[in-house]
């Protein structure tokens, strides 16, 4: 089974949770950290990292002797990464989203894949987690590539957790897409609500059983714990401001360390999102 | 000569639009005569990226030999290079004026674009 943290807001708790979940299944589990522009799982997990990879993107290249200036690929590129311009053909690789469409139409066999450096992928394992994450190159625009990259070495025998990416663009749907279920989180703010009113959105066009996660539950209002009746998103767990816990976090240490009767709220969630992911 | 003009209005008389890619109009002035020719840019005033590539394209189809603009990036910098065309950033006032600046040397063609890429 595979499951994907996910929030509109950033900042709500996703890594919290989904670190102190792995560390509370007893089985086997994997971790893949999506959020590639800033993956932090690891700073929970602390994992020896023992294979680093690097992921390319296939972007074209043009072989301008073979070129007979057509115009058939400035054409078919949606995003204006290859261009004919008087007697010569100009490829943006930065902005090519690799759908290998010129390569296609290319009537003389002028254009070649090379790569473009995405970022890297890296393995590791610590205490029963097997921890995956992407880092995306500074200076790349395309996260989703980099993700899928990462969800490429998931086990279909494990319990899988995916901490996605905030937001509700591209890259988070590339990180919840195809998942069994999502576990959203959020805090009871004006700011929580609007974002997860949108994260909710996008999991309804996905299609995807959901569930929330509540964090600093006692502090700001209560219009999340209503808006989730409202919808029907059952609320799995509400985790209460506390010092202790912010303590733990701004030291990088689990919740279910410092407070172990966390363990088994937990342990209870995980038990909650396997039945209602059927 | 054609000289390309970026504007905010579709007559010789219309301000300068700074912008390159996102330009509303660009025209296509003739430097002896002073007609023009007006090309809608408004489908690139909203495209997501590549708008600079594309209104490059659209100048360099019009055989246009000089750009003149407030502020070029570095993709449709590449492009005019690529299409021979000359680029002067910084022009101002009307299409005219800017035209008028150029022809008398008062417009310098540079060897840079003078602003980093969107992102």
């Amino acid at each position: 089974m595979i499951i994907s943290i996910a929030s509109g807001k950033g900042g709500t708790g996703k890594t919290t949770v989904a670190t102190n979940l792995a560390l509370s299944i007893d089985s086997d589990v994997q971790l893949l950290d999506c959020d590639v522009e800033e993956p932090n799982a690891h700073l929970f997990i602390q994992p020896t990292f023992n294979h680093t990879e690097t992921i390319y993107t296939p972007v074209p290249e043009v072989d301008q002797k073979k070129c007979n200036l057509c115009g058939k690929c400035n054409e078919i590129c949606q995003f204006k990464a290859i261009v004919v311009i008087g007697e010569t053909v100009l490829p943006f690789p930065e902005l090519c989203h690799s759908c290998g469409g010129c390569m296609a139409v290319c009537p003389e066999d002028a254009i070649t894949e090379t790569g473009r450096e995405l970022g890297i992928v890296q393995k590791g394992f610590c205490n029963g987690i097997q921890l995956i994450h992407g880092k995306l190159r500074i200076g790349e625009a395309m996260a989703p590539p980099l993700i899928r990259a990462v969800r490429a070495f998931t086990r279909p025998d494990q319990f899988t957790i995916i901490d996605a990416p905030p937001g509700t663009s591209c890259p988070v749907i590339a990180a919840m897409k195809d998942t069994d279920f999502v576990l959203l989180v959020t805090e009871p703010t004006p700011f929580g609500l609007n974002d997860l009113k949108l994260a909710v959105g996008a999991v309804k066009l996905l299609n995807i059983p959901a569930g929330l996660v509540i964090n600093r539950s006692d502090i700001g209002d209560n219009k999340v714990q209503e808006y989730a009746r409202e919808v029907d998103l059952p609320i799995l767990m509400e985790i209460p401001f506390d010092r202790r816990i912010a303590e733990a976090y701004s030291r990088g240490e689990m919740i279910v360390e410092v407070l172990p009767e966390y363990k088994e709220k937990f342990h209870r969630l995980y038990h909650n999102i396997i039945n209602l992911a059927g | 000569m054609k000289i390309a003009v970026t504007s905010t209005g579709n007559d010789i008389d219309s301000q300068v639009d700074p912008r390159f890619g996102r330009a509303a109009y660009i025209l296509i002035v003739d430097s002896e005569t002073f007609d023009f020719e007006v090309l809608d840019n408004k489908e690139n005033v909203n495209a997501l990226k590549g708008a600079g590539i594309q209104a490059a394209s659209m100048v360099s189809e019009k055989a246009a030999e000089v750009l003149l603009t407030g502020f070029c990036g570095p993709n449709a910098f590449k492009v005019m290079q690529a299409a021979n065309i000359g680029v002067a950033n910084n022009a101002e006032g009307s299409v005219k004026d800017a035209v008028r600046a150029y022809i008398d040397g008062n417009l310098p063609l540079s060897d840079q674009p003078n602003v980093e890429g969107q992102w």
